[in-house]
């Protein structure tokens, strides 16, 4: 086992040093274009280089980044998280943590929906075929599609962008919880039944237990959505947060800066998807 | 103190007199009243009424028709009464000191942008939060939400809000006119030896919002060279910035956007200069500076204060001998994130063009605040022909009510600025003299157009 998995971490480390390879010769300047240099131009060419960019001893950075300036955006960003220049530039971790609040708010507020309207739902058969229709349709509606309906009916963008997180990650907690508490095993309810426990502890006592590891794989799908959605919202609302800083960079065309955030983004979403397999863990037993 | 000026009173006649009887001027007695304040208000509003209702019988049996209340709402409609209360009284305590801005980033916001980095909204004791917003759509939609206290705007936006087009009907102000030129149609470099539009049946255009001098600029001129901008080409609404990486990929043939786009496309060697906006119309006005009239009536202290520091601002944009240095102030990260060489390029008005020449063109973007609504006339006219707004159009009373002329005047006056004469100023888009009194003529004077 063990050499297993030394043999996949090393495996791993030579896709990535591959991929830096492909990068690397990919971002090469090509052998066909002349280094600036001013030997041969009249004085109006040199100009024109210049406002061009190609000045000499200047780097132009636009178009996509070398291995050496993706490094240093990193360490720029990644050396001075904390920085606050005013409300439309601020260092990396304050817009992580405006991401993570609104994702925190919206998917505690699902949770606070999905997991009593899921509990009722799978333990009564007619709400179950009652409320189909309507998870069937609400389901599949992305977050960009809700965003104007949001920001026209509540009015406050911010609230727009954690109710659109809600939205989005209410479904497969619902469901989930749904499934996991129409699927206790009929023998443990019997038991509750025949021991005449009253319907309030066999929810918390029975049900509850048996469903949890259904309950919080619906969580970790949910907020694997959340994290996804927050992005989405932040670069159409703008403010703060991870998506406004891609969208921020988008906007002066640096690439360098949106592929550094789509590595945080990716990142992020890995620390929260592995906390909540550790939850998920935590609630499981072996029968 | 009873209110020695009501206008609503349809009992009383209204007295524009001094209310002690006596003939002389009525701010004789303010130093002894409670509020002079509300007096001058009263007053202001008093004359307006009489200004409308110069027989005093027929003012008394309207307001009994209508109730005072009624007639008080639809009075206040047509005209920006916290406005002109805001002017008569010079500098008083402002109502709100915090203030949040919308902009878009792009060069046309430069007096905007600057009057934070350089003080002006400082020196008028406001705080204000510039918030740099993700497009157009979401400006109209945070300024109807009252997220935002006032905006940066495409200039037709306001027209199209108070008329309710495209979003709700909220009534919006013009307070100034942003920038004038400043836009370019810049096309893809594979188009270098295509430069004749006859020839460009077919094209993809970007343009940035529907209600935008852009759109309206673009079609002219593809109309002018025989293209039905609604049949023969395409014209896709596309964010500024998401025009270079389109241009890039192919995507679309050009667009009618805002600098620093346009020589952004040049920089990154994607695009080159076709012609500039002001080769269609020199001095056209293109982005505007606007509040609601929410906002004026509740706060016409602050809408001063603001006036002020935004008009200080633009006058500094409209000299050529400061470029450089607003240039450098709206680079950063925080406001327009982009390399200062390009926006150095765009302000001065030397540029290249992205064909390997170096042009001069020191009025390539400028700065004249002054809200002509001979302008907004114009605007109407192309919302009309180009199936817009269906139907009569009263053009001279919404641009009046959109564009606050006499308020710029008046605020230019008093921050030692020399207003300009007149109202309805003449001028020429391609050659072709537009009137102001002849709007409805204009439009159907068009070949092409969707009436």
């Amino acid at each position: 086992m063990k050499s297993l998995n030394l043999k996949a971490g090393l495996v791993s480390l030579l896709i990535f040093l591959a991929f830096l390879g492909i990068w690397y010769t990919a971002t090469l300047p090509s052998p066909g274009t002349p280094v600036a240099s001013t030997a041969g131009l009249s004085a109006e060419q040199i100009e024109y280089q210049k406002m061009m960019g190609k000045d000499p001893g200047s780097t132009k950075t636009t178009g996509f980044p070398t291995l050496g300036q993706m490094g240093a955006a990193i360490w720029k960003q990644v050396s001075n998280p904390l920085y606050d220049n005013g409300p439309n530039d601020k260092g990396i971790l304050i817009q992580l943590g405006h991401s993570l609040a609104r994702v925190g708010l919206g998917f505690l507020l699902a949770c606070a929906v999905a997991v009593p309207l899921g509990f009722v739902i799978g333990m009564s058969p007619l709400l179950r075929r009652a409320f189909d229709p309507f998870i069937q349709v609400l389901k599949p509606i992305s977050p960009l599609a809700w965003m104007p309906l949001a920001l026209y009916t509540i009015k406050d963008s911010s609230i727009s962008g954690i109710f659109v997180i809600f939205i989005c990650s209410v479904w497969p907690m619902l469901i989930n919880t749904a499934f996991g508490v129409s699927a206790v095993k009929r023998e443990w309810l019997n038991v509750a039944s025949t021991l005449e426990v009253s319907p309030l502890r066999k929810a918390f006592l029975v049900i509850l237990p048996a469903a949890a590891p259904t309950i919080f794989t619906g969580m970790r799908i949910s907020m694997g959505i959340a994290w996804l959605v927050i992005v989405a919202a932040e670069m159409l609302v703008g403010g703060t947060g991870i998506g406004y800083f891609v969208w921020n960079e988008w906007n002066n065309l640096s690439l360098t800066n949106v592929i550094f955030a789509i590595l945080v983004i990716g990142i992020v979403g890995m620390l929260l998807d592995l906390s909540f397999a550790q939850l998920q863990k935590m609630v499981t037993y072996v029968e | 103190m009873s209110n020695r000026f009501d206008a609503y009173d349809a009992d009383r006649p209204l007295m524009l007199r001094c209310a002690c009887g006596q003939d002389h001027a009525p701010g004789e007695h303010d130093a002894a009243a409670a509020s002079a304040q509300e007096l001058s208000h009263s007053f202001m509003e008093a004359s307006l009424v009489k200004a409308l209702f110069p027989v005093d019988s027929v003012r008394r049996s309207f307001l009994r028709a209508v109730g005072a209340n009624t007639a008080r709402a639809a009075i206040a409609s047509v005209f920006p009464m916290g406005a002109l209360q805001a002017m008569a009284q010079d500098r008083g305590p402002l109502e709100k000191k915090d203030l949040k801005i919308g902009f878009i980033a792009i060069t046309c916001a430069s007096p905007l942008i600057m009057a934070d980095p350089l003080g002006f909204y400082k020196k008028e004791g406001l705080h204000v939060q510039l918030n740099k917003t993700a497009g157009w759509a979401l400006i109209r939609d945070k300024m109807i939400n009252k997220e935002h206290d006032a905006s940066h705007f495409l200039s037709p936006m306001p027209l199209a809000m108070t008329m309710g087009l495209g979003s709700n009907q909220v009534n919006m102000n013009v307070a100034s006119i942003q920038n004038t030129n400043g836009q370019a149609i810049t096309l893809h470099v594979k188009h270098k030896n295509n430069r004749d539009p006859k020839n460009w049946k077919g094209f993809k255009f970007a343009i940035p919002f529907e209600y935008s001098m852009h759109n309206f600029l673009l079609r002219y001129y593809l109309a002018e060279n025989g293209l039905n901008p609604d049949t023969d080409v395409q014209l896709r609404v596309v964010p500024p910035p998401e025009m270079v990486a389109n241009l890039r990929a192919g995507n679309i043939d050009g667009f009618l956007g805002p600098d620093p786009f346009n020589q952004r496309a040049v920089y990154d060697e994607v695009g080159f200069i076709h012609i500039l906006s002001k080769d269609i119309w020199d001095g056209h006005p293109c982005c505007a500076f606007g509040v609601s009239d929410e906002f004026i009536q509740k706060n016409p202290n602050t809408f001063a204060a603001l006036y002020r520091a935004v008009l200080g601002a633009s006058f500094m944009a409209s000299q050529p001998k400061d470029r450089d240095l607003i240039a450098k102030v709206i680079a950063p990260t925080q406001y327009l994130n982009q390399p200062e060489a390009v926006l150095q390029q765009v302000l001065t008005g030397k540029f290249a063009d992205g064909l390997g020449n170096i042009k001069n063109v020191p009025d390539r973007a400028n700065f004249d605040p002054v809200p002509w609504q001979s302008m907004a006339v114009w605007m109407l006219t192309q919302m009309k022909r180009w199936g817009y707004v269906k139907g009569d159009v009263n053009y001279r009373q919404i641009a009046e009510k959109v564009f606050l002329l006499t308020e710029a005047k008046k605020q230019m006056s008093l921050a030692g600025f020399k207003p300009p004469e007149g109202a309805y100023k003449k001028f020429k888009v391609m050659g072709k003299e537009f009137d102001p009194a002849k709007p409805e003529d204009y439009v159907k004077s068009f070949a092409i157009n969707k009436l």
